[in-house]
């Protein structure tokens, strides 16, 4: 039963992740990558990892996926693959390496390395052993986590602020009269 | 329970189908969408192997891998943004100097 739950739901990550690669459309793209994601929750869930499950669609099936639509439409950027390829050597090299990292990985797959299986124990990954884990054993890393995520924060904010000035200096070269509206008031 | 040679064979797939995007698509958004599928590949590896030795640490490292990720992604759409502001396109091929 688990077996077969595991095969559906790998065949459908699957699909998702090549028509996320073939979909013309980057829209179409990113909900592809959110059937993927989706699918790889479920994948979790089998996996003993209720607490990743969670995580997984709320960080990325939300956050990431609305982050990734939002600056698609913002762009505007849905289809805009060139018509000439300026590298056309790239794409045969690229499937190359592809199927040489496949028939790499179905090797290993073949001549398995034994991954010793332990005995299960019924809840080794529920949300209290995960937080106990995080908060006693991974406590450094777990601090480091909140300098990177204010690193981020604190870039997406510069560049932003950086864009808008220029934006302000364009405008005001293309129409000086729009600009000096506010010193009038 | 599952195999777990079967899941991290699930795993190099989705790997491989991220690195192909990554390699020989020309939308930076989709690359991206390529590094965000590579990424979640190798998490679901540390899952499985976190299921075979029943041990919670694998589970610990997907959660942090998930926190660069999130970062990762802010910033880097930030980048591309500030890119097309400036050079009004998202074609990777366009952009082959760092000064704008």
């Amino acid at each position: 039963m688990e077996i077969a739950v595991f095969i559906i739901t790998a065949i459908i990550a699957l699909i998702g992740a090549v028509a996320m690669l073939t979909a013309h459309n980057a829209v179409h793209s990113a909900l592809f990558l959110l059937l993927n994601f989706g699918a790889i929750g479920v994948l979790y869930l089998l996996l003993q990892a209720p607490f990743l499950f969670i995580t997984q669609l709320i960080i990325y099936a939300g956050a990431i996926i609305v982050l990734f639509l939002f600056v698609v439409m913002l762009l505007g950027a849905e289809t805009d693959e060139p018509a000439k390829d300026s590298t056309p050597w790239q794409r045969p090299v690229a499937l190359v390496l592809a199927a040489v990292l496949l028939v790499e990985a179905i090797s290993v797959f073949l001549f398995r390395v034994n991954v010793t299986q332990v005995a299960a124990k019924p809840d080794f990954a529920s949300p209290e052993n995960v937080a106990k884990a995080l908060f006693t054993d991974y406590l450094f890393p777990f601090e480091i986590t909140s300098v990177i995520l204010l690193a981020a924060v604190v870039g997406v904010v510069v560049l932003s602020r950086r864009i808008s000035r220029e934006h302000a200096r364009e405008i005001a070269q293309e129409s000086p009269d729009l600009t000096q509206l506010p010193e009038r008031r | 329970m599952i195999p777990t040679h079967y899941v991290v064979m699930l795993a190099a797939a989705l790997f491989i189908i991220g690195a192909l995007g990554v390699l020989i698509r020309r939308n930076t958004l989709i690359v991206f969408m390529s590094i965000e599928l590579m990424l979640n590949a190798a998490n679901l590896a540390l899952v499985a192997f976190a299921q075979a030795r029943q041990d919670v640490s694998g589970q610990v490292l997907v959660f942090f891998v998930m926190v660069v990720a999130a970062a990762e992604v802010a910033v880097g759409l930030a980048l591309l943004v500030a890119i097309f502001q400036s050079r009004k396109t998202t074609d990777i091929d366009e952009v082959r100097s760092l000064k704008g």
